[in-house]
């Protein structure tokens, strides 16, 4: 395959890339005045890049066809749905972020620049279709995301949160590299498809060894328990805007990254990683139900809440089949516009002088003080909690057919009863909000863009969203399809 | 003769080194820096290792991105240090504590 082809493969990259770079140089004269500027092309960049990512999706392009510079990197159906949803969710971070940063004056022409650096990291991670790829990806991602972490640079919260995802990130990328490095010792090659056929007759130990380093590596990228330490910290400490980021666009790519590398690189392997998913799946799902209960600060519930959610998404890839990383994408994507509404949610809790309050007992009685902001925020939590008439309950319905399809059942029955329990600080957020006498701190204004974005995600989530379920089903099966899977 | 298992097992000890590190260390968080490296160099000491071991170019490739990277992310993870720094005047490990729960 020549260059000429190859770049038009990586034309949504390309535009990022591109854009980033002007950008910066225009962050770096115009100063943090030309913030706005940079913010509004940066959003024109993510939707460039969106609209040319479509038509792959919309076809479910796979094959030879769509590998670029020799096998590096694929711009198939899954990698453009798992980049729809990368692109929309940083669009939504761009959008809700400098009205946050302004109260503080602290919105710096640097935000929307590391969030499009980020996006092109996410972005290559989920084409990645070779371990170098990979790094590349995930580090470009991971070092736009340390800073966005520290980003009010004075603020002692940010600046800690920051420092300690610093730490847990690189002694992730460690990790994860090490596992590479044995990967590519024991099989000879970097490229999921060499990998492949090294292991299509067992894994030795030294292979066996590095899947494990991967995955493990991984399961701190997306942080799935025992590896969730850092989550609750970081995403408490980050501000609001940045933290909606975290919980949304990164957990796809490396969702995504993770299914590929599971079923294309160790596909005809399921055995040696089913274990692992299971394990990390099922402890992900109790530790974030169980964590979250004592939780007094609304960030932090919701960091417990995303551990919780990843559980049940790698439910889905432990069934190790195609129908099962097709129920992950459409889990992911309810998901992703679960958690956008619940911290727009968050930003709209404000004092009278505009300050953000955080705590659960701010919210008390907000049903009577604010009462659009209680009900949208009632129907995020039970969604959250996959309460039937809600979106939320069809994400977790694939998930667990396609686990019970696999012959799972024990998982799925356990995920279910978990959930259950994981039910219990979604409603008893509900309770504040509805039965408790009004604390009357939720008083001041809210902006419009944040309105809008917390009505769109209010609509996908209600029971009107069960109208997408038959495009979201076929475009997540035809995502599957295209993955290059020995199975 | 030196072998690749000689170099996987220095390399798994510089790892497990690095590790132990960024656990064990309860003074200063530049010592976890440190550690940082020298996972990153463990990594570097593997592929080099295997890339000469298989004959093959992609591992010595790979080390030239890993040390570009590193070196990033010495440098970010330093300047991340001196925002906290100025904000709470300490970098000992153990006052990394303003959030718990």
């Amino acid at each position: 395959m020549d260059y000429a082809a190859s770049f038009g493969l990586i034309l949504p990259e390309l535009i990022l890339a591109a854009s980033g770079l002007i950008l910066l140089l225009v962050a770096a004269w115009g100063g943090d005045k030309a913030a706005s500027t940079v913010s509004i092309a940066a959003t024109i960049a993510l939707g460039g890049a969106f609209a040319l990512v479509v038509p792959s999706v919309c076809a479910g392009s796979s094959g030879p066809d769509r590998l670029a510079f020799s096998g590096l990197f694929t711009a198939d159906a899954f990698a453009g749905l798992a980049k729809l949803m990368i692109f929309a969710a940083s669009g939504a971070a761009l959008m809700v972020a400098p009205r946050f940063f302004d109260r503080l004056n602290a919105m710096r022409a640097e935000f929307p620049v590391l969030i499009l650096f980020a996006a092109l990291g996410m972005s290559i991670m989920v084409s990645a279709a070779d371990l170098v790829t990979l790094y590349m990806g995930l580090e470009l991602n991971s070092l736009a995301a340390y800073v966005l972490a520290a980003i009010l640079r004075d603020d002692e919260r940010s600046a800690e949160a920051g420092l300690k995802y610093f730490v847990l990130g690189a002694l992730a990328s460690g990790i994860l590299l090490f596992g590479i490095s044995l990967t590519y010792g024991f099989t000879g090659t970097t490229n999921f498809t060499g990998i492949a056929i090294a292991v299509a007759d067992g894994l030795s130990t030294g292979q066996l060894f590095g899947l494990t380093f991967v995955l493990a590596g991984l399961a701190f990228k997306i942080s799935a328990a025992p590896f969730h330490m850092w989550t609750p910290d970081v995403y408490e400490g980050a501000p609001t805007p940045v933290t909606m980021f975290f919980a949304s666009a990164p957990k796809v790519a490396a969702i995504a990254l993770l299914a590929r590398v599971a079923l294309e690189g160790f596909g005809s392997q399921a055995l040696a990683w089913q274990q692992i998913v299971i394990f990390a799946a099922l402890l992900s799902i109790v530790i974030g139900a169980l964590g979250a209960i004592g939780q007094q600060n609304v960030k932090r519930l919701l960091a417990y809440s995303s551990i919780n959610n990843v559980g049940f998404i790698l439910i889905g890839l432990a069934a190790g089949t195609l129908a099962g990383a097709s129920a992950m994408m459409v889990y992911l994507a309810i998901y992703v516009v679960m958690t956008i509404g619940s911290f727009v949610a968050v930003l709209l809790m404000r004092d009278a002088d505009g300050n953000p309050v955080e705590a659960v007992s701010d919210l008390a009685g907000l049903s009577t003080t604010r009462p659009v902001l209680a009900w949208c925020l009632m129907a995020l939590m039970f969604s959250l909690a996959g309460i039937p008439p809600l979106f939320g309950f069809w994400g977790k319905f694939v998930v667990f057919q396609a686990a019970v399809e696999a012959d799972l059942i024990a998982l799925a029955a356990i995920g279910i009863a978990a959930s259950v329990i994981g039910a219990f600080y979604y409603i008893k957020i509900v309770k504040v909000m509805f039965f408790d006498e009004p604390a009357g701190t939720v008083t001041g204004k809210s902006d419009t863009a944040h309105w809008a974005l917390l009505a769109i995600c209010a609509v996908i989530i209600s029971p009107l969203g069960y109208l997408l379920t038959g495009w979201l089903g076929n475009l997540a099966d035809m995502a599957a399809a295209s993955l290059a899977v020995a199975i | 003769m030196i072998g690749i298992e000689h170099y996987v097992v220095v390399s798994s000890i510089m790892f497990v080194l690095g590790v132990l590190g960024i656990f064990l260390n309860r003074k200063n968080i530049i010592v976890i820096l440190m550690a940082i490296e020298l996972i990153l160099l463990a990594v570097n000491l593997n592929l080099v290792a295997f890339s000469a071991y298989l004959n093959d170019l992609t591992g010595q490739i790979f080390a030239m991105f890993v040390l570009t990277v590193a070196a990033a992310e010495a440098a970010i993870g330093l300047a991340i240090l001196v925002t906290y720094f100025r904000n709470r005047g300490t970098i000992a490990v153990d006052d990394v504590n303003r959030m718990k729960g």
